[in-house]
């Protein structure tokens, strides 16, 4: 039999290593599904992860599509390097889109400049509130997070579907769910006449680089990484465990709730119940993918946003149902989690032991 | 006579490499019947490799082991216990929440309950091994765990008993009554392979004695006729250094007063401390003697203030009273703390040696500027230890867990010590380390009390309490005795009082015990 051991070491080279083979082995294996379904499997996955790139309008998309994944992720790997694991990122986005979007709906008709940055705020105060649940929850009651954030995106979604559908129903909008579009003055400027990216996109340069300094140079990052790595050893440093569970949950939260709120107010300009194609979780993989380096994050975001958009495109061209896209970043996981089994572990197969059965 | 018959045991040759070092390196042994042979060493000598490899656990590379004089192959430990080895591990395998019988009964599945008991009181009798089958192993003394282990290993009726460093967790009392059983078996002609760095112990019990140094046998010997010190010597390889300690003259004033502390512990085993008194002066070093689990645990934490507040009871470090303050507060009044797990507490596995020196030396060396971390301060600091402390390793950007136990105790050790506290309190500052660096590590602390700072020293191992320390006092079942002179009392009456409940009004009550 085959017996998984520790390896003594861990190169950092194995660990960036694996994320790449794991988008190679996806490319891979995703050619032979598409053979399968009688496709070329060069062509379609050409459409996947080249086409998206070679256009402007493309890139434009794939940046609209990273925006709020970065985000979520960035704000995630804050929680998953202090060991809380904060899976509700996609509650905490529509907590956000609801709590920013509100301000919208109730002055729908303002052309006041201050909006925009309230919603922001309030979009921000949103998510941190929805997260604050499972904080309160976990260092009151010691709940597990996991499950306390998971169950809070369905009462997040409900909560959007009732308030799209009833009090805050567009009243011209022959009875389909959703708010009135937000005014002028709610809306995120556009960066290029055309082209759907906005000034909310711009933050995907700004906050890897902010994360970074706070986890690399700062006491709070060292902190989190601390917690995270060694409980014990964080308490022997001084480090107040609660402080650390709030702290990190409130900024996956914040994060998750400003994503969502730009995306209210930028590429969709109003609340519908489907204000997510599933950032919140789409973001764990790619806070993974990314290693949990805030810089990783952003290259893993902008990869996952190309599947998406390359799924599209697959949809439109090569006539590919749109779960492809899931499928897509389901083999990628699965890879990621494999490879990374290989650079904790190796694989043993014991020596003349049979002999013994 | 012995000679003329095959040893029990032969091995020739023996050679193990790991990655990053040679273990065993071409090692002869021969174990006869009727003898117990020592196997000495410091850690890391590669000492666990050579049993492991008699135990079937590894596979040596290259060398030979021949058992009553036939040449045999040990596949894994099943296969040992069929030709007759028994082996007694350093670190008990026992559950805790399991009475004795249950957890003997687990290594002998086929065996009938009732059957089992008689056999293993029987057993138990002959040799001296008194067992409680249905008490629950978290109830019972390391003494008496140990003894489940070795009858354990009886009942399979080994030839050859292989015992890992037998007495690190005993009582003096509990090795005593621990020798006469180990002399019992050898007269029953059964060999006994005994692996220790107790020189002390190995001169008295042992006919026969094996020097590993480095990997290497270094030399045979009959331990009787050496001397310690001959002994030592020959496992370190070099002259013995001994600490110099520098004589109080004046007292200095108290820098930790402890007064009726009591805690309650969250833990599911855990001790609870209660009315513990304790004083150290500066320019001294008050060690603190017991068997592990009476409490050591939660008096530092205690102390270190990582347990948060006690439930009763004053902490007063350096003059000022400290009971509610945080651990970072204390390291601030000049207090330093270096608990017993060195993986997962002192220090981080996963993290560089400059973040591992930043964990505890932030707020007092004041490596934070402007809200950011000075990386470059933390990394001279951490070239500071590792030159101080002689660390061995790659740099101060190696990870935690690439040091050896010594390495990584003498750069913990260092990082407390070049924060120049006026406190240090240890716990268990050598344990497991090699003698080397055992050494080293005492002798920095000894100059550390010479600069006036003042020491307590929490240890099991009373060889180091009666060697560093100026003072004694012994912890156990989460009380304290009254402190005593190092020279006006004997390891047996040590051993005495790590046995009993301590009430401080009463110093005599061990007399009466």
């Amino acid at each position: 039999m085959l017996r998984l051991e520790p390896r003594s070491t861990q190169s950092l080279w194995a660990a960036w290593l694996s994320p790449m083979l794991a988008l190679t082995l996806t490319a891979v294996t995703g050619g032979f599904i598409f053979l399968a379904m009688g496709k070329d499997p060069g062509i379609v996955l050409y459409i996947y992860f080249i086409e998206p790139l070679t256009s402007a309008s493309g890139l434009s998309e794939v940046a609209v599509k990273a925006g709020p994944l970065v985000l979520i992720g960035i704000g995630l790997s804050f929680g998953f390097r202090a060991g809380i694991w904060n899976i509700g990122a996609e509650g905490q986005y529509i907590a956000g889109a609801i709590a920013g979007g509100g301000l919208a709906v109730y002055w729908y008709e303002s052309t006041s400049s201050l909006l925009l940055p309230a919603m922001l705020l309030t979009g921000i105060l949103g998510g941190m509130a929805w997260a604050a649940i499972p904080a309160l929850l976990k260092t009151r009651f010691n709940a597990n997070e996991i499950l306390v954030s998971l169950m809070l995106v369905y009462v997040a979604e409900l909560l959007l579907i009732h308030l799209v559908q009833g009090p805050w129903r567009n009243p011209m909008g022959w009875g389909f769910p959703g708010t009135r579009m937000f005014p002028d003055a709610a809306t995120m400027p556009l960066l290029f006449t055309g082209k759907r990216v906005h000034l909310g996109n711009t933050l995907i340069l700004v906050a890897p680089f902010v994360a970074w300094l706070l986890l690399a140079r700062t006491q709070f990052g060292f902190q989190i990484r601390l917690f995270g790595l060694a409980p014990l050893a964080a308490r022997h440093a001084g480090v107040p465990g609660q402080r650390m569970v709030w702290q990190s949950l409130l900024i996956g939260g914040g994060l998750a709730g400003l994503a969502g709120v730009i995306e209210a107010t930028s590429t969709i300009g109003q609340l519908i119940p489907d204000i997510s194609p599933g950032y919140g979780f789409t973001a764990i993989i790619v806070a993974f993918l990314g290693r949990l380096h805030p810089i990783g994050v952003l290259l893993a975001g902008i990869a996952i946003a190309v599947t998406y958009i390359g799924g599209e495109g697959a949809q439109i061209s090569a006539r590919l149902p749109s779960a492809v896209t899931g499928l897509f970043q389901g083999i990628i996981l699965f890879y990621l989690l494999a490879f990374d089994l290989f650079t904790r572990y190796k694989i043993v197969i014991p020596a003349r032991q049979e002999a013994r059965q | 006579m012995q000679t003329t018959n095959p040893p029990l045991l032969s091995l020739t040759g023996i050679q193990k490499t790991f990655p990053d070092c040679i273990a065993n390196d071409a090692i002869d042994l021969d174990v006869q019947s009727g003898q117990i042979h020592a196997l000495l060493g410091e850690n890391g000598a590669g000492k666990s490799t050579l049993v492991k490899i008699i135990y079937g656990v590894l596979r040596p590379d290259q060398g030979n082991i021949r058992w009553n004089g036939v040449d045999v192959q040990i596949a894994n430990p099943a296969q040992a216990r069929e030709l007759g080895i028994g082996m007694v591990f350093q670190h008990f395998s026992l559950f805790e929440a399991l009475t004795t019988l249950e957890n003997i009964a687990l290594a002998l599945p086929h065996e009938d309950h009732d059957k089992l008991r008689d056999r293993l009181v029987k057993t138990g009798e002959v040799y001296g091994l008194a067992l409680q089958p249905d008490r629950h192993v978290h109830e019972l003394s390391m003494g008496e765990r140990q003894r489940i282990e070795i009858v354990r290993c009886l009942l399979q009726d080994p030839k050859l008993l292989i015992l890992d460093e037998p007495t690190s967790v005993l009582t003096p009392q509990e090795t005593e009554t621990m020798f006469e059983t180990l002399r019992k078996l050898a007269a029953e002609s059964r060999a006994i392979l005994y692996i220790s760095h107790k020189l002390e112990e190995v001169r008295s019990l042992c006919d026969k004695a094996t020097i590993l140094r480095e990997g290497r046998r270094v030399d045979d010997c009959i331990p009787s006729t050496e001397t310690v010190r001959s002994l030592a010597e020959k496992m370190i390889g070099k002259r013995v250094k001994s600490v110099k300690k520098q004589l109080v003259t004046q007292q200095k004033p108290v820098s930790l007063r402890v007064s009726s502390l009591a805690t309650r512990s969250h833990q599911p085993y855990g001790v609870d401390l209660s009315d513990v008194q304790l004083e150290v002066r500066g320019g001294e070093i008050l060690g603190i003697a017991g068997i592990a689990g009476n409490g050591q645990i939660e008096l530092m934490d205690a102390l270190s203030g990582e347990a948060g507040s006690p439930v009763a009871g004053k902490i007063e470090i350096l003059g000022v009273e400290a009971t509610h303050l945080d651990t970072n507060e204390r390291r601030n009044l000049g207090a330093a703390f270096v608990p017993e797990e060195r993986i997962g507490q002192a220090a981080v596995a996963n993290m560089t040696l400059i973040e591992n020196s930043f964990l505890t030396a932030a707020t007092r060396m004041k490596f934070v500027r402007n809200g950011l971390i000075d990386w470059g301060a933390v990394s001279g600091f951490t070239q500071n230890i590792v030159r101080n402390f002689d660390v061995r390793t790659t740099g101060v950007s190696a990870l935690a867990n690439s040091l050896s136990g010594g390495n990584l105790q003498k750069f913990i050790v260092g990082r407390e010590i070049l924060q120049e506290p006026r406190l240090l309190i240890v716990s268990q500052p050598t344990w497991g380390v090699d003698a080397g660096a055992a050494a080293a590590i005492h002798e920095k602390i000894q100059l550390l009390v010479n600069t006036g700072a003042a020491v307590l020293i929490i240890s099991q191992d009373l060889d180091e309490i009666f060697l560093l320390c100026d003072w004694i006092a012994v912890i156990s079942q989460g009380t304290l005795s009254t402190t005593t002179r190092v020279t006006e009392i004997t390891p047996e009456d040590v051993g005495l009082l790590m046995g009993v409940r301590h009430t401080q009004q009463k110093k005599t009550e061990y007399a009466t015990a």
